[in-house]
């Protein structure tokens, strides 16, 4: 019996991958009702291994019998790097699986994949987040990063826009970062109602109550489609450059290593170069936003 | 590496004696064509076949493939795949070699994907020198894949009562050692294969309008056509064209569950970039909504993304997908349109 074909690419091949496509089970700590429609999940992986994730990145989540989907990681490590947080929206199969789910059951992980945000060179710059609706989820990973090293940073600036007050995300977490007299917070809703004093609009609608130093801040948006082009022209008429303007984008990762072409943005696979991407890198792609 | 001489009716006894420890696959008649297939006789290979609907990829890249089981009803256990079979792939055309080494390029580069190099580390190619253009939809000559360096564990030229055998890897030269009793080629072999090999490449026509080089570039000068837009109004959106396809290897992923609704097995299936809804996100936003941005996504992935990522280009010329295609899209009078085009372009 032959088994020692010599191809060379085959044969470099790492074998640390055996697990490659299996996922580490995961323990619900706790799941919060965040919403008419988004929960959020504490895990903890096997002997509270650390998920040695970076503020943007995602993992794959399964359930089991019904799928998986690539979901945001909400949590920043420093915080706690025994569990991790997502929050998940009830939209499709997988998702809706989840929400049935409760403290004690079990989720499968792959990941973490994406290369996030790169935190480091943000050090020293006023940091200007704009999230749109469920946008909040994977930035608040970047965001808690911030403020916990909050020395690091210039200004902290949030605008955070949903389409009614119901549908504003980590509502006690916003609550904490007003209460911050150096965390700048403003929000908005698409529409109000009785219950609503703040500024009633869109996204956009806050940008003309804050003011920066183009020259050294980064801004970072994530949110539906629709939103980026709108966001990109308030950021970029503040002279920000396309350098400093950071997207987090969605795609439907089925691999979450750059095979499975789901993620495919003309030449990029989002999965491996991104989700998170300056705008200069993606400006000249086509089918990015 | 060195060349053999293996008689036809040795060749025969080789395929037989291979059997009892091999998976042994190759072309077959399969109605009005060929097809890959497995063998159980010899005398049923078909080393001379035109082409096939299917390439050999099949074998290497299965259209479903188990990633693992699992099993809910104690607790939850997850067991992976069982190994794979030692498989002997023959009558491989120079074309089919060519993305072969770029799919093992795919899935053993980054992340290498276990369940694929698993299978390749057990599969043993033995490919076939064209002497004879397929039909009039391939053009190998003009992508530079009517021979091939590397990439097959034998190759074998058809000298008329005998294959000059060359040996491409340590695991052929095994191959051949412990099955055959093949003889060194004697330089009248050696002339005779320079002979067939020298009469052949007349016979393949060029069908590009330029060389195969400026591809990438063409490409890319050509986001903004409007033939993308015709290629759309003309597209049904079948993927027939990806599922024939040698070097096409994106695929879905899902869950299928036994009904005690226990036990089930994560599986993955080829898919393609031009069905409805492969960019869609959960949610319903499409980031490829149009078939004409599906097919421009198709051939700027064959003729300049793959090659950017994988170093090989993601086309071949085998002609399978125009030969599946049914309104007639064919890469060759896509990419001759692009250059005429461009040609134009740059006169006026």
């Amino acid at each position: 019996m032959i088994t020692s074909a010599t191809h060379a690419p085959v044969a470099e091949a790492p074998r640390e991958n055996e697990q490659l496509f299996i996922p580490e089970l995961a323990n619900i700590i706790k799941v919060e009702q965040m919403t008419a429609l988004e929960k959020v999940f504490t895990l903890q992986l096997p002997d509270r291994r650390p998920l040695g994730n970076r503020p943007g990145q995602f993992v794959e989540v399964s359930v089991l019998g019904v799928g998986e989907a690539p979901i945001s990681i909400s949590s920043s490590p420093s915080r706690s790097t025994e569990t991790f947080e997502l929050c998940v929206r009830k939209v499709g199969d997988v998702t809706a699986a989840l929400h049935q789910l409760k403290a004690g059951d079990k989720v499968g992980i792959r990941g973490p994949f994406g290369h996030g945000f790169p935190i480091e060179s943000f050090r020293g710059k006023d940091m200007l987040f704009a999230p749109g609706g469920l946008g909040l989820a994977p930035l608040r990973s970047l965001i808690n990063q911030v403020v916990d090293e909050r020395a690091l940073f210039g200004r902290v600036i949030i605008l955070y826009g949903a389409r009614n007050p119901g549908e504003l995300l980590f509502k006690d977490e916003l609550q904490r970062w007003a209460e911050r007299a150096d965390v700048e917070l403003l929000l908005t809703v698409d529409r109000g109602d009785e219950s609503w004093s703040g500024n009633v609009g869109v996204i956009t609608t806050l940008f003309k109550f804050v003011s920066v130093y183009p020259r050294n801040t980064v801004a970072v948006t994530c949110g539906p489609p629709v939103m980026y082009r709108f966001v990109l022209m308030e950021l970029l008429g503040m002279g920000i450059s396309e350098g400093n303007i950071y997207l987090s984008l969605e795609r439907r990762m089925k691999c979450g290593i750059g095979k499975c072409g789901h993620c495919q943005i003309n030449n990029i696979y989002a999965c491996q170069s991104g989700p998170v991407f300056s705008y200069k890198e993606i400006k000249g792609l086509e089918e990015a936003l | 590496m060195s060349l053999t001489i293996l008689q036809k009716q040795e060749f025969a006894r080789f395929v037989g004696r291979l059997m009892p420890d091999f998976k042994v696959v190759g072309p077959v008649v399969y109605d009005d064509g060929f097809a890959f297939d497995e063998i159980g006789d010899p005398a049923e290979l078909r080393l001379e076949y035109s082409t096939t609907i299917l390439p050999p990829k099949k074998y290497l890249l299965p259209p479903a493939e188990v990633l693992f089981s699992f099993d809910r009803s104690n607790g939850t256990k997850v067991t992976p795949p069982p190994k794979p079979q030692p498989t002997v792939i023959f009558g491989v055309h120079t074309c089919d070699v060519h993305a072969i080494q770029l799919i093992d390029h795919v899935f053993s580069s980054g992340h290498a994907d276990p369940g694929y190099i698993d299978r390749r580390k057990v599969t043993l190619v033995v490919s076939v020198e064209c002497l004879a253009p397929c039909d009039e939809h391939s053009f190998c000559k003009s992508m530079g894949t009517l021979s091939a360096d590397e990439g097959y564990d034998l190759h074998l030229t058809d000298l008329g009562d005998a294959y000059a055998v060359d040996v491409g890897t340590a695991a052929g030269a095994e191959l051949l050692e412990k099955y055959t009793s093949a003889s060194a080629a004697s330089p009248d072999d050696m002339q005779q294969l320079n002979k067939v090999i020298g009469e052949k490449w007349p016979k393949f026509p060029y069908r590009l309008n330029f060389d195969v080089s400026e591809l990438p570039s063409l490409l890319d000068m050509s986001m903004k056509s409007p033939l993308w837009e015709e290629l759309g109004e003309r597209c049904l959106s079948c993927a027939a064209c990806t599922n024939v396809c040698p070097t096409c290897f994106c695929f879905d992923v899902r869950d299928e569950v036994e009904l005690d609704l226990k036990r089930g097995q994560r599986t993955r299936h080829w898919d393609s970039c031009q069905l409805d809804e492969f960019a869609t996100v959960t949610g319903g936003h499409d980031f490829r909504k149009s078939r004409a941005l599906r097919q421009r996504h198709r051939f700027l992935r064959k003729g300049k993304y793959i090659l950017e990522a994988h170093k090989y280009l993601g086309c071949v010329g085998c002609g399978r997908c125009a030969r599946a295609c049914l309104v007639d899209i064919t890469p060759v009078g896509v990419f001759n349109e692009l250059y005429r085009q461009q040609e134009i372009g740059g006169r006026s």
